[in-house]
């Protein structure tokens, strides 16, 4: 029998009051309490009013069911009574009027947090005080150049390499996640051996190799492997300055790409691909339509990550004279001489694209949450 | 004896070093509702998931309406089929998972059309009309466009049921469909389960509700250590067990 519900008789009981009279009463003999209780049933049934206590009243249907003035319970069901100590018919009065005032709740003050918020609201002041009034980071001069035709270029093609990294790098990444979830051994250790190599070489090396292909392999051919060639091409024409940093960035990408896809197709359930297995849907269907996209959930916070990691990553380009943005702002500030100015343009334009990906990343994880919120 | 609409010969399933199913030999005739009753580990559940083949076998056969599941005979070997054609068997032989499995992306109505769809490729206005009329069915009409995660597990456990009903299968699987459930959601879904029942569709039940199985099993078959110990209706095994293991069992859970 739950006995710590069954000695009420009213919801009443569990009202706010209660505490102090938990202390009191384990040594309230049964009979008071049982007195205390006499006058309850017809003063204050409902009293329980604003917070809906009303569900104990229901789980208390069996202790009144019985017929028994729950005295017999009178021990532990002082945990939950609110009987006060002195037992006797004032006890319902008080149910009754504790109802009709509900007690106020006081949060707790935070002294300390308010000494720290003024402590960086004065260090704030002084931050943006040193950006404004120090001429030397000439901000006239950051204004001529931020809209810059050649500044914008260089952000548009800046945007257009993290596109080709991450779109190519997630395409291979995807399915180097679905090699190493193949049950092949070589299929599985050829994609372990790609992640292992491409994240251990740094990108700026990835991307000098890339760009001096050609010194190894002067001429590129197609055809069948170890057979004849259908056409073969000289490797400078086929891989330019701007298709090996589309390369490199994305063989990189994909490294990295291919564990959080990985990761993500982990995070799914098992018994969704068994549902989708025993209801007969077809096996690219299981992964495009049920698997995928609830593995997108966890995919994505770190695919952001990722893509706005790119965005800066591009700058790495700048050793192969690429026009990307950091390159650009090298150039001009090497005619003019404009150094931290031209820094902060770049700056500018990095925190304004990463900015609205951050801002894209929220709306695409609310897409993917859908029914989970 | 009717041809048998499911049928186990001599079924072995081991996982590593353990033997779960050691000779399983059941038939189950046309809208026959089959109950099987046994302890944890007993191997009742692998013998459900073995007749839809998420389960392969080791050694013996199972077949659903004549057609041997998962396998293609030639002389005495029998040769696993390509997973499309094990896909294709399986749209008749429908599955209700003890943790429901829903699609937790997809609303209801999108979880009962998913495989009608894109498993069977009937036409969509057909199969709107179909999840319809099976939610109604299910008692579920006004949650048709909400997702899984909104609906109580009596509920999801509901839609799970209309989800297997929408590919219209010769046999459903209920492998423990009310286990996950608070005990006070286990009645609605039973409902359901016995309305099924009553129109004639061929049932296995792995459960624990002993009292569901004396209302609605035609037949009961109770599993110990991977063989079926004793079969019979459910006054035969559930009131008169032949079987002292059986008699354990029942003054266990009664």
């Amino acid at each position: 029998m739950p006995v710590e519900f069954s000695g009420a008789d009213g919801g009443d009981t569990h009202d706010p009051p209660a505490a102090p009279a938990v202390l009191a009463t384990p040594v309230t003999p049964a009979p008071s309490t049982t007195s205390a209780k006499a006058p309850a049933p017809g003063t204050s049934r409902r009293v329980s009013g604003p917070r809906g206590y009303a569900w104990s009243r229901a789980r208390l249907v069996p202790a009144s069911a019985s017929g028994r003035p729950a005295g017999t319970a009178a021990g532990p069901r002082v945990i939950l009574a609110a009987t006060p100590p002195a037992g006797g018919p004032p006890g319902g009065q008080d149910h009754a009027a504790a109802g009709e005032r509900p007690l106020r709740v006081v949060t707790t003050r935070h002294p300390g947090r308010w000494v720290a918020a003024l402590g960086v609201a004065v260090l704030l002041a002084m931050a943006v005080s040193a950006l404004v009034t120090n001429p030397a980071w000439e901000w006239e001069v950051v204004g001529e150049f931020l809209f810059a035709p050649s500044v914008l270029r260089s952000v548009v093609f800046t945007l257009e390499l993290t596109a080709l990294g991450i779109v190519f790098g997630f395409l291979l990444g995807t399915v180097l996640a679905l090699m190493r979830l193949s049950g092949n051994p070589l299929l599985n250790s050829v994609a372990w051996g790609y992640i292992a190599l491409f994240r251990s070489v740094p990108l700026i090396l990835q991307l000098l190799f890339w760009y001096n292909l050609a010194l190894l392999y002067p001429r590129l051919s197609f055809g069948v492997p170890f057979g004849p060639a259908f056409f073969d091409v000289g490797t400078m024409d086929l891989i330019g300055p701007v298709t090996a940093a589309a390369l490199g960035l994305a063989l990189h990408q994909a490294a990295y790409a291919a564990e959080i896809v990985r990761a993500g197709l982990l995070s799914v359930d098992h018994g969704q691909r068994e549902a989708a297995a025993a209801l007969g849907i077809p096996r690219s269907r299981q992964l495009f339509r049920i698997v995928l996209p609830q593995a997108m959930r966890s995919i994505v916070p770190t695919a952001g990550n990722e893509i706005i990691g790119l965005v800066k990553g591009t700058s790495v380009v700048y050793i192969m004279a690429l026009p990307e943005l950091f390159y650009q702002v090298q150039v001009i500030y090497n005619r003019n001489g404009r150094v931290i100015a031209l820094l902060l343009v770049a700056t500018i334009w990095y925190l304004v694209m990463t900015s609205v990906m951050s801002i894209a990343q929220h709306y695409v994880e609310r897409y993917y949450g859908k029914g989970r919120a | 004896m009717s041809a048998a609409m499911v049928e186990l010969r001599s079924v072995h399933k081991s996982f590593g070093s353990l033997e779960v199913l050691r000779g399983v030999d059941l038939r189950v005739a046309p809208g026959e509702v089959t109950v099987i009753l046994g302890p944890s580990g007993s191997g009742k559940s692998t013998l459900l998931r073995t007749v839809n083949h998420l389960e392969k076998v080791d050694s013996g056969s199972v077949s659903v309406d004549g057609e041997l599941v998962g396998y293609r005979r030639s002389g005495d070997r029998l040769y696993e089929l390509p997973e499309r054609e094990i896909l294709r068997q399986r749209t008749k032989i429908g599955f209700v998972f003890q943790s429901f499995n829903l699609f937790p992306h997809l609303t209801v109505h999108q979880n009962v059309t998913e495989a009608p769809r894109s498993a069977q490729r009937r036409p969509r206005a057909e199969v709107d009309a179909l999840a319809t009329r099976l939610l109604e069915r299910v008692g579920l009409s006004d949650k048709a466009h909400s997702y899984p995660r909104k609906l109580s597990g009596g509920q999801q456990q509901r839609v799970a049921i209309a989800r297997a009903l929408a590919l219209e299968p010769k046999v459903i699987l209920f492998d423990e469909p009310t286990s996950a459930l608070d005990p006070e959601l286990v009645g609605e879904v039973l409902d359901v389960v016995k309305g099924l029942a009553g129109s004639g569709t061929t049932m296995i039940v792995v459960t624990h509700e002993v009292g569901f199985a004396r209302e609605v099993a035609d037949t009961v078959v109770f599993m110990d250590e991977g063989r079926i110990v004793e079969r019979g209706t459910p006054a035969e095994v559930l009131d008169a067990p032949r079987h002292e293991r059986t008699r354990l069992f029942l003054s266990k859970v009664l």
